[in-house]
């Protein structure tokens, strides 16, 4: 098979298979009452699927972020943490902090 | 058609101290610049991001397109990290639900659903009229998304002068924004069980399985933290 041709016909499968999980959420939402037991355990299984996610990009990260140790990753993120509750909840100030700190420990650490 | 007012008004999430813009800007960077070295051409790279639009499942298509995955296992596995934008809508959208609302800008503005405009909807909708929450929810929505397929552009066109170390500084950056996020959200016991059991279980369960772990480990928790009877006075 001529991988390039397949290029296009793969982004539209990835999408399709995205969009069939919001498009069946919106669906089945018309029928959930914000007030129903239904609602309130989607909602915590909903963060704790991110907390999940977010957890496993940090702790089992694909791609670039895998070429720093745990060790660093984890004090980058403390540090941004603890960050953005001094900071009084400023988002903006930990990501740009984050940023700067592991891109200065992981060419540190390259030399 | 769309409430203008309420629209700008979410679309005026992008900017200010809490905006997402910035976290979604270097993911999308990073994954931009991932695409040209993939060999993806440009019209390719800005046609994911505008009609996939979620980063774990465009990770993924790129990954198998590299090992010349079949069509059917890409499908399976994009589905498979993707399922989570399910929870995420069922969850979301009877609260942006009026009668009002003709029933396709639900449909077509689910698309706009991803973890950054999840999250700001989550903690800005008792703010908003009821009637005018869908047309705020577009303003977040397509705020994120123009701003997601333009850092991709960016992405892609600056490849060449980014650095392996700038690529890793630029993959921290979405992780701790949503982390930063989430411990902002925790304002009742039940999301806090939520969010810690979902951290704790999400890697443990990756020991196990990779593929399933996610899902696994937020049906659990979450069931946890549905399950659980807190008391009037905040306590277990």
């Amino acid at each position: 098979m001529e991988l390039s041709n397949n290029l296009i016909l793969i982004i539209v499968i990835t999408s399709v298979a995205t969009f069939v999980s919001r498009f069946l959420g919106a669906l089945t939402a018309e029928n959930i009452n914000v007030k129903s037991k239904i609602f309130h355990w989607f909602n915590y299984v909903a963060y704790s699927i991110l907390a999940a996610l977010i957890a496993r990009m940090i702790i089992f990260p694909a791609g670039a972020l895998s070429e720093a140790t745990l060790l660093i990753r984890l004090i980058v993120v403390g540090i941004s943490v603890t960050v953005f509750i001094l900071s009084k909840k400023n988002l903006v100030l930990p990501t740009v902090i984050s940023f700067i700190l592991l891109t200065f420990l992981a060419n540190t650490i390259s030399y | 058609m769309i409430h203008s007012k309420s629209y700008l008004l979410g679309l005026k999430s992008l900017i200010g101290i809490r905006s997402p813009a910035l976290a979604l800007a270097c993911s999308f960077i990073a994954l931009g610049a991932l695409f040209k070295q993939a060999g993806f051409n440009i019209q390719q790279s800005l046609g994911s991001s505008l009609f996939t639009y979620a980063l774990p499942g465009q990770l993924v298509m790129t990954e198998s397109y590299l090992i010349g995955a079949s069509i059917l296992n890409i499908f399976l596995s994009v589905w498979l990290v993707n399922f989570r934008l399910y929870p995420m809508t069922v969850s979301l959208f009877p609260i942006l639900k009026h009668k009002s609302q003709p029933r396709w800008k639900y449909y077509l503005s689910c698309h706009f659903i991803a973890v950054a405009s999840w999250l700001i909807m989550k903690s800005e909708y008792e703010k908003i009229n009821k009637k005018f929450r869908l047309d705020f929810w577009i303003g977040i929505g397509s705020g994120t998304l123009t701003t997601a397929v333009f850092s991709t552009f960016l992405g892609y066109s600056l490849s060449d002068y980014l650095s392996q170390e700038m690529m890793i500084g630029l993959a921290i950056v979405n992780p701790v924004y949503f982390l930063c996020m989430m411990i902002g959200a925790m304002n009742d016991v039940k999301t806090r069980i939520a969010v810690i059991s979902g951290i704790i279980l999400g890697p443990i369960f990756y020991l196990i399985s990779p593929e399933w772990s996610i899902l696994l480990g937020g049906i659990i928790g979450g069931s946890l933290a549905f399950l659980i009877k807190v008391k009037k006075n905040g306590t277990i």
